[in-house]
């Protein structure tokens, strides 16, 4: 495969994992939940580093996933001893990220991170940091490690379809019925957590928010079905990933930006044409009233 | 050490950021506390994300670094972020949070895209707009100080000056409005002040991190106070402190970034007032929760003998009882039934005899107190709305003796109404007299006389 | 068997009480109604019940043993205010979650569960708008629903809360020939009430409740000026105006 072809699957795959689990999160209004994840996936990453000294996917995907369970946890703990829920989050992602960011300037020499790249991520260099088993080339690593996140997420949605369906829509409900309701919660929250480590590499924190967010909100509004819901938040994840490539060769930006912004040019276009909850569908709806009513 | 910090402080590049920081952690810390009983704290995230395209493209237009029209872009770039935002919340079925991390990310992504295009342009690399994303305290010169100090302190004084506005306007927005004030305005003002306080902060601590200097301090201020007006100062100190600790940390250890250490610290500060404050803290609450906890286990081992003696007396069987009994009555822990069963003993209010328990002379009186004292606040949480205007809110607090006569006498009628009256007349039961009806005719709260009736 | 055995349940916030010893049975096959001013703890009696919100003491028997056992014999209507109704569905599915508890994990509703989901939207006349989006369906609408959910739960014992709040009278129509189906079949349903007008005309039974139990029994017996005073304190005046005497047993 050539080099911009790698470079499209892998923002493909993060447009895909990202966009499924999104969704969930728009659902369970819990979208700054995981931005505050994102952020905190940082300090995960470097913990991971500096206690197995190695920046191999396996270890950096469980520093992630614990630290990721922890911001959830954090924020829950705080909540429930009496802090408003938007300052909880706003207090443990700023202290987390800030002493991921110490400790990164710290161990500046011994870490082969950089903020900006963790941050801002570098898909330009995904090819060339290539799996090889046996001396036989795989081709890149963050591909094989999107792919199996994705895997994961899709199994685990799969098994649990019907009770995350249950508990984001009726949470007492599911109670009643038995389903453990919190189990679901922190479920979800791992899968937030790895699935940001693994676009880290190529898309950084703050865009995999992006990429979270903006497909799953844009795909709200142009379907009813859940599971429509997904498979738009996914096509749209795809479309913004290869868009965003081309707009930043054409006009030679950074790619993770260009794909970020795409992705939100599809939500305003979405936001004022959507047929059914656009703005435009909106206004219409409206003038046809008045006018019945003149 | 403190040679070594004295030598630190006499540096003068380290002073410019003392005093820049001090004066942006007081500009935010006040800020921020609207921003908090507002419930956006979240919002001046959005805003500190958004800035980045603002200063991209004042750079852009300008063509130098000038941290005042960084200002002025950064600032119109987080309002028309903050626009977009209520306009999807009021346009679609898209909830706030989504709507605050979909405009923040897509802000921060096209800030990203612009800071590509300006690396490449000639006069990029000295730009130094990296330092916005993380902030670089360290770098800040004079001439940055000198205009984040002055609009750090017009922030000040406008909010000190329409004080009075705003704290109406936190509080009841609807109530400001009906008096005529100009909520429409006062909105965009605030949001404004929010604007600058996060735009003056960003070469400090950066985008990502600027969130904390408007939530944290505010946040913590919160434990100390319920007033608005000192939560204000309160923050406003905090966010210096924050300020103070993080730069003079960050400059006496190498590798340390300014920013990060400022949140740290405002960390650190949070989570001491979590635990220690006085009255909100956890250690204060606990220890409020700890005995109110003591007390309401003994009291419900007292109850659960006048409740299982006054039943008994009825149906003329034996006023002692099995700790059995009084679980089968009233569940509770077996420790706890245990500890206090022999606490009570030792207080000469219980008698043990043949593994049975009963109430001594003075254990029905204490019992009969804590019955009728509990029996009356239940009967308060049925018609609390009819009582309302005596403001007994507080739970942990309630004692029948406090309560002005004619509304005693009042609750003691529902009380009878309910058959909820305590029946044993502790005065003749512990002579072994058994069944008396206490009289509610009575007036006088402590010395309720009591017309005997023998059964 | 009582299908329902509450005894001496107390529910409370440190020391404040919001269901207090509360003790009961339900009779069998008996649509009760629940009454009591706001804050008498009448959602708080249900959620107790089921397990939802933590009681400081006391026990809850479904056919003499826990709740947690005999989830399936137990189906819940929550207040239809308590979901966000633009969650992304359709009427059926939402119906459809009434199985879920039947279901187990791991598994997805057959034929057969779209089945009875079906015949529970035919019953409170909803069949039509099965494949509805719930974001386009009247309040009375989404509130039958959230009834044929409780339906396709194909429980003995049913828990409603509030059905009738803000629903139109095609609706209120629907759910009373809906009770009276149920209790034909020999279930027992307890409703979380407000309208004090309709309480005679609707149950057989009522619950008279504020933080303690007022009374239970027959609603011919129970429903009193006596124990509606007691329920509802002193405030007559508002008695008199909300409540026609006929509506009311005369003692």
């Amino acid at each position: 495969m050539s080099y911009g072809a790698w470079i499209m699957l892998t923002g493909s795959l993060v447009g895909v994992t990202c966009g499924i689990v999104g969704c969930f999160l728009i659902l369970r209004k819990m979208a700054m939940l995981a931005d505050a994840i994102s952020h905190t996936v940082l300090l995960g990453i470097v913990l991971a580093y500096l206690v197995s000294h190695s920046l191999e996917g396996i270890y950096m995907l469980v520093g992630a996933g614990i630290i990721g369970l922890l911001t959830a946890f954090l924020v829950q703990v705080l909540h429930t001893s009496g802090v408003q829920s938007d300052a909880a989050i706003g207090v443990v992602f700023t202290s987390l990220f800030a002493f991921g960011v110490i400790l990164l300037s710290a161990f500046a020499g011994k870490v082969h991170l950089d903020v900006n790249h963790a941050l801002m991520g570098e898909i330009t260099f995904i090819p060339w940091n290539t799996l090889t088993i046996g001396g036989m080339n795989l081709g890149p690593s963050a591909v094989w490690m999107l792919g199996s996140v994705l895997l994961i997420n899709l199994i685990l949605i799969f098994l649990f379809y019907k009770e995350i369906k249950i508990s984001s829509f009726d949470p007492a409900m599911a109670s009643a019925i038995g389903i453990p309701v919190m189990f679901i919660h922190y479920l979800l929250m791992s899968m937030v957590s790895i699935t940001t480590v693994a676009s880290f590499d190529s898309v950084g924190a703050i865009l995999v928010v992006a990429m979270l967010i903006v497909p799953g909100a844009t795909a709200y509004l142009l379907t009813d079905k859940l599971i429509v819901m997904l498979v738009i938040s996914a096509a749209i994840g795809v479309i913004a990933a290869i868009g965003g490539y081309y707009a930043a060769l054409i006009w030679n930006i950074s790619i993770s930006g260009s794909m970020a912004s795409i992705a939100g040019l599809i939500f305003a276009v979405t936001f004022i044409l959507s047929p059914k909850h656009g703005l435009m569908a909106k206004l219409i709806a409206r003038r046809s009233i008045v006018a019945e009513q003149s | 050490m403190w040679n070594e910090l004295l030598l630190t402080l006499q540096d003068a590049n380290t002073q410019w950021v003392l005093f820049g920081s001090i004066l942006l952690g007081v500009a935010s810390g006040v800020l921020g506390s609207f921003a908090l009983l507002r419930k956006q704290s979240l919002i001046g995230d959005a805003m500190a994300h958004a800035a980045l395209p603002g200063i991209c493209l004042a750079f852009l237009l300008y063509g130098t670094k000038s941290i005042g029209w960084f200002l002025v872009g950064a600032a119109l770039s987080g309002l028309l972020a903050t626009y977009f935002i209520q306009a999807i919340i009021n346009h679609s079925r898209i909830k706030e949070d989504t709507a605050i991390g979909l405009v923040l990310s897509v802000f921060f992504g096209f800030g990203i895209v612009l800071l590509t295009k300006i690396a490449q342009s000639k006069n990029g690399n000295q730009s130094g707009l990296d330092d916005f994303i993380f902030g670089q305290a360290a770098s800040l010169v004079g001439s940055d100080v000198k205009v984040i100090s002055s609009v750090a302190i017009v922030l000040l004084i406008i909010t000190f000056l329409l004080f009075k506005e705003l704290k109406l306007f936190t509080f009841d927005r609807q109530f400001a409005k009906g008096i005529g004030l100009p909520t429409g305005f006062i909105n965009a003002l605030l949001m404004t002040l929010i604007v600058s306080a996060v735009v003056i902060g960003l070469q400090a601590v950066g985008v990502i991190l600027m969130a904390a200097m408007l939530i944290t301090p505010a946040i913590a201020a919160r434990y100390w106070t319920d007033r608005l007006d000192r939560m204000v100062i309160v923050a406003g100190t905090i966010g210096a402190l924050s300020g103070i600790l993080g730069t003079i940390l960050s400059s006496m250890a190498s590798n340390l970034p300014t920013g990060p250490v400022i949140v740290l610290a405002a960390t650190v500060i949070f989570i001491i007032s979590l635990v220690f404050a006085p009255n909100r803290g956890l250690v204060s609450k606990g220890l409020k929760l700890y005995r109110l906890r003591k007390r309401v286990a003994r009291e419900t081992v007292l109850q659960t003998m006048y409740d299982l003696a006054e039943e008994a007396s009825i149906s003329n069987q034996s006023m002692l009882f099995t700790r059995d009994q009084l679980l089968t009555r009233r569940r509770m822990a077996t420790r706890m039934l245990d500890k206090n069963l022999h606490r009570l003993s030792r207080e000469g209010l219980l008698n043990q005899t043949d593994g049975k328990w009963g109430l001594t002379a003075p254990g029905a009186k204490a019992a009969y107190e804590v019955t009728f004292n509990n029996r009356l606040f239940e009967i308060y949480t049925m018609y609390e709305m009819r009582f309302a205007y005596l403001q007994l809110a507080a739970n942990d607090a309630w004692e029948y003796y406090e309560i002005p006569s004619h509304t005693l006498n009042e609750l003691m009628e529902l009380m009878a109404v309910h058959e909820h009256t305590p029946q044993l007349d502790p005065a003749h039961f512990a002579k072994g007299e058994k069944y008396y009806i206490a009289n509610l005719e009575s007036n006088d709260s402590n010395k309720r006389k009591r017309e005997v009736k023998s059964s | 068997m009582n299908p329902v055995k509450v005894s001496n349940v107390t529910v409370a916030y440190d020391r404040k009480p919001v269901l207090q010893e509360i003790t009961f049975d339900m009779p069998e096959g008996k649509l009760i109604g629940v009454v009591g001013p706001n804050g008498a703890g009448k959602s708080t009696l249900i959620k107790a019940i089921l397990g939802l919100i933590p009681t400081a003491s006391g026990t809850v028997d479904i056919y003499g043993k826990p709740y947690k056992s005999q989830r399936k014999l137990v189906g819940y209507v929550p207040q239809r205010g308590s979901v966000d109704w633009d969650f992304p569905t359709n009427a059926l599915d939402v119906v459809l979650m009434g199985r879920y508890g039947h279901i187990g994990w791991f598994r997805r509703p057959g034929k057969k569960d779209t089945a009875i989901a079906l015949q529970a939207l035919d019953k409170v006349g909803m069949k039509e708008y099965a494949s509805r989006q719930i974001s386009q369906l009247s309040g009375g609408q989404q509130q039958r629903v959230f009834l044929a959910r409780a339906l396709a739960q194909d429980a003995t014992v049913y828990f409603m809360d509030e059905p009738f709040v803000g629903v139109d009278a095609a609706t209120e129509k629907a759910i009373i020939s809906l009770l009276n189906e149920l209790k034909a079949q020999g279930k027992t349903v307890l409703v979380v009430h407000h309208d004090l007008q309709t309480v005679k005309e609707y149950f057989d039974w009522t619950l008279l409740l504020n933080k303690r139990k007022i009374a239970l029994g027959p609603t011919e017996e129970v429903f009193t000026i006596d124990n509606l005073q007691k329920t509802y304190g002193g405030r007559l005046s508002f008695l008199d105006t909300q409540l026609d005497p006929s509506h009311v047993v005369q003692s």
